[in-house]
């Protein structure tokens, strides 16, 4: 550990601010990492951490601040300039020539010559000699997509060796990794910083930051919150200044009565498991019932919404509509049998951009708009029409494309997409993300609507506040598998957050310390 | 006739200010380019070729010999619009043709002679969009498969010898007229209305549109975009089909080795002059059929004023560079 030490730290951010089309990313952010040290950089969807990194590794230029790197004022123009100034970045999905050998992919770009050739004989030995230090001993003339994830990861990292980097920068390095591979990379970790190597680990699952970081840096809407020593901050604590809620803050409406509770289930899913992010994930929707689902990134919450939409099949595990087992090939199974999704990503996978409001807003229900295989115009009109007034989506005509729309118009376009189905079920990924507080609002107080009159739904949301205003009964899913289940009055933000940070729904003054 | 029409109607709710669209030069000339060239290659030949205004000169010459490739490019228009991309339709009219010639001089008849060089190139079809749709082959890759092996397939079947085909029947598809017009227009006119129909007025022609534009949301709003795309490539080679038998009845003859040569890059720069994006979520069968018959006006119209075909060529590659050119200005435009 290195918090006493009195030299000036390695990586000095001060004050970086940066915008993206007026909208701010970075608003004043610092960021430090001390010589040697191996330090966590956590925060929301949003929160900066990627743009703050991209601006350190000359992907984008600052609009402001100062980076002060190994005592010298830098400010790298591409990842290039980052790399041969010290600074290393190893990303999720590695960024290696997979068709090269794994001694190309480690010189790429600085080959060893002799005579002007290249001199394989050398670079063949000091590759085996990088990854050897990694406790990685392979044979480096094969190609790299030969080998696992977890072995063209360690050659990323000798890469960034072989280039003297001070700073090894990962990006989520763990998520496509099996556990065993887990633990030798962070023996490789624990060997950098021995070495005097300082790595930025970033990563959502606490508990890996808990083994293998010295400090931690929380940011939270483009500002630097935190900055500890990891073993002074507990994770009921980590996960709430992530998230922006103060420990005390309590609100829910009135509790209303579980009314449904009794009544069977429209969904239930019982062991899903699907690759490294599902391990063993239980949820039910009863009809008039709406079911938050809450987690940190990566705990499972949307892959969870796609398996039960049909959108990706699961390695195992059981679905039941009506208590009878289904197994849904592509999502029009689903539709099928009265299930709506509107995914967590509306621009990627929710609008069909260059169509029209009309189009889009009918396109599942299309089927059922012909009259001997013809769209009908005037039925599909009516239809579209009823639905913006009553949900009151504002466009200047139903011809308008939907791209042209405010991202709360989007949503009630897709929202209305279903609706206009009859639906029994909606899993909503995010629902309101990114739109207007009116907007949001009136969303949210139309899914209470809708459940009122026996709609089911699985709402899932990062906004602590919108579950326990919402739901009337809360799944708190961890690293992809259930941890609590919350109901009635026991729903708070501080027994959601006790259970995404420990696993268990303990109460919030534990946690706390 | 736009690709989409407008409904009159507009809802009640309160209406939000639209946002302008962006009408520069290039968005126009993306829309209306081929049009405008088009009306222009037609004044320019009306005044300075002689007899070009004759209705033997338009239907028989100029109408007759675009036909072929609009027919074509209307099939590769479906398979654009879902984002891919067909190189085999040339291939396919060898194989198409050959298959109806060897059926032919057979002895089985017409009818079924038709109908198994048809069958032929629907299976080149399901091929292609069986690669494409449930493998998820790359439709560049998947469909070079066929544009190189499919014209040895067309060689094989006939040890690569010219094949006489002289059944007067069958050369009415290449010569003859209905109603004093070709029958290769009358084709190319009841395709174009068909799937002018089809796109706008049934859910396989929404969801054609719809998973070009955006595959991953229109699965999740439940389109079958496997089988929309499996639709579209046997369509476009059944077309092709269609029209490599009509070429063999033209020349009366079948050869292999040039039957439907080079047509892909005909058929797809037809699409595109005509400012349908290959970045698929569009399909125009108008701007289509403009493009074919500009295109080819263009050609012989540089042809009858003495410029050389190698030259004429390189010309019409040019403006094909242009429009695409100008399609990717309007696409940033637009957003």
């Amino acid at each position: 550990m290195t918090q006493s030490s009195p030299s000036p730290p390695l990586l000095d951010m001060r004050g970086i601010r940066k915008s993206f089309l007026g909208v701010p990313a970075l608003a004043e952010a610092s960021f430090q990492v001390n010589r040697g040290e191996v330090r966590a950089l956590i925060g929301q969807n949003g929160a900066g951490k990627s743009t703050l990194i991209k601006v350190l590794t000359g992907v984008y230029k600052a609009d402001g601040g100062t980076v002060t790197f190994d005592g010298r004022p830098v400010a790298f123009d591409s990842p290039h300039a980052a790399q041969l100034g010290g600074i290393a970045t190893i990303y999720q999905e590695v960024n290696l020539v997979p068709y090269r050998t794994v001694t190309e992919n480690i010189f790429l770009g600085r080959e060893r010559r002799r005579f002007g050739l290249l001199d394989w004989r050398r670079m063949n030995a000091e590759a085996r000699e990088l990854l050897a230090g990694l406790d990685v001993h392979v044979d480096v003339t094969r190609p790299l997509r030969e080998f696992s994830i977890a072995t063209q990861q360690m050659t990323a990292i000798a890469r960034a060796l072989s280039f003297d980097a001070k700073l090894v920068i990962m990006d989520e390095p763990t998520s496509s990794l099996a556990e065993h591979e887990v633990s030798v990379l962070f023996d490789v970790i624990r060997r950098l910083r021995d070495s005097g190597v300082s790595v930025v680990f970033v990563s959502h699952r606490l508990d890996e930051l808990y083994a293998v970081c010295d400090r931690v840096t929380i940011m939270r809407d483009g500002r630097t919150v935190d900055d500890r020593a990891m073993a002074d901050i507990s994770k009921y604590e980590l996960v709430s200044k992530m998230i922006g809620r103060d420990l005390a803050e309590v609100r829910r409406a009135a509790s209303r009565a579980p009314h449904q509770a009794e009544a069977a289930p429209v969904i239930e899913a019982s062991g899903l498991e699907l690759g490294q992010a599902l391990r063993g994930v239980d949820v039910a929707v009863r009809s008039g019932e709406i079911v938050g689902l809450a987690g940190l990134l990566g705990s499972g919450r949307s892959e969870t919404a796609r398996v039960l939409f049909g959108a990706d099949a699961p390695d195992s595990g059981e679905v039941r509509v009506d208590a009878e087992p289904v197994r849904f090939a592509v999502p029009r199974d689903a539709i099928r049998r009265g299930i709506g999704f509107s995914p967590e990503d509306r621009k990627v996978e929710g609008i069909i951009p260059q169509m029209s409001v009309r189009e889009n807003l009918t396109l599942a229900l299309l089927p059922r708009l012909t009259k001997a295989g013809i769209v009908d115009r005037r039925r599909q009109q009516q239809i579209v029409e009823r639905f913006i007034e009553r949900i009151g989506i504002k466009v200047s005509s139903a011809d308008q494309p939907i791209r042209e729309l405010s991202g709360g118009n989007q949503q009630k376009v897709l929202l209305a997409r279903w609706l206009c189905m009859n639906p029994r079920l909606l899993v909503l990924d995010e629902p309101t993300r990114g739109i207007d507080v009116g907007a949001k609002q009136e969303i949210q107080s139309l899914i209470r609507e809708l459940a009122d009159d026996g709609l089911g739904v699985l709402f899932i949301s990062s906004e602590l506040e919108e579950l326990v205003e919402n739901a009337d009964r809360v799944v708190v899913l961890r690293d992809g598998r259930n941890v609590a289940e919350l109901r009635g009055d026991q729903i708070s933000e501080e027994r959601i957050m006790a259970a995404m940070a420990h696993g268990a729904a303990v109460e919030a003054e534990d946690g706390a310390r | 006739m736009p690709e989409t029409t407008t409904t009159p109607a507009a809802p009640s709710a309160a209406a939000a200010p639209a946002v302008r669209r962006k009408t520069s030069w290039a968005a126009y000339t993306q829309r209306y380019g081929a049009g405008t060239a088009l009306v222009a290659l037609l004044i320019f030949n009306a005044l300075f070729t002689a007899n070009f205004l004759t209705p033997a000169n338009l239907l028989y010459v100029q109408l007759r010999q675009a036909a072929p490739v609009g027919i074509v490019a209307l099939g590769m228009a479906m398979v654009i619009a879902t984002r891919g991309i067909d190189l085999s339709v040339g291939s396919v009219m060898a194989i198409s043709g050959q298959v109806g010639a060897l059926a032919l001089l057979s002895g089985t008849g017409l009818v079924p002679a038709v109908a198994l060089a048809l069958l032929a190139a629907l299976l080149c079809g399901l091929f292609n969009g069986t690669l494409v749709a449930r493998y998820g082959v790359q439709p560049i890759i998947a469909t070079l498969i066929l544009f190189i092996a499919g014209r040895g397939i067309a060689q094989l079947l006939t040890d690569g010898r010219l094949q006489n085909v002289d059944d007067p029947a069958f050369q009415f598809f290449g010569l003859g007229a209905i109603a004093g017009i070709p029958v290769q227009v009358v084709l190319l006119v009841v395709v174009a209305a068909a799937i002018w129909f089809v796109a706008r007025s049934t859910p396989f022609g929404r969801y054609l549109v719809a998973t070009g534009d955006n595959e991953p949301a229109a699965r999740l709003a439940g389109v079958p975009v496997r089988r929309v795309k499996l639709i579209a490539y046997a369509t476009s080679a059944t077309l092709a089909g269609l029209v490599g038998l009509m070429e063999v009845a033209r020349v009366s003859a079948s050869d292999a080795n040039n039957t439907g040569l080079g047509m892909e890059l005909d058929a797809i720069a037809a699409v595109a002059v005509a400012g349908t994006p290959l970045t698929g979520g569009r399909i125009s069968p108008v701007a289509v059929v403009i493009g074919a018959l500009m295109l080819r006006l263009l050609q012989n119209t540089l042809i009858a004023h003495g410029v050389s075909r190698e030259v004429a060529q390189m010309i019409t590659g040019f403006i094909i560079v242009a429009a695409i050119y100008v399609q990717r200005q309007a696409g940033e435009g637009a957003g």
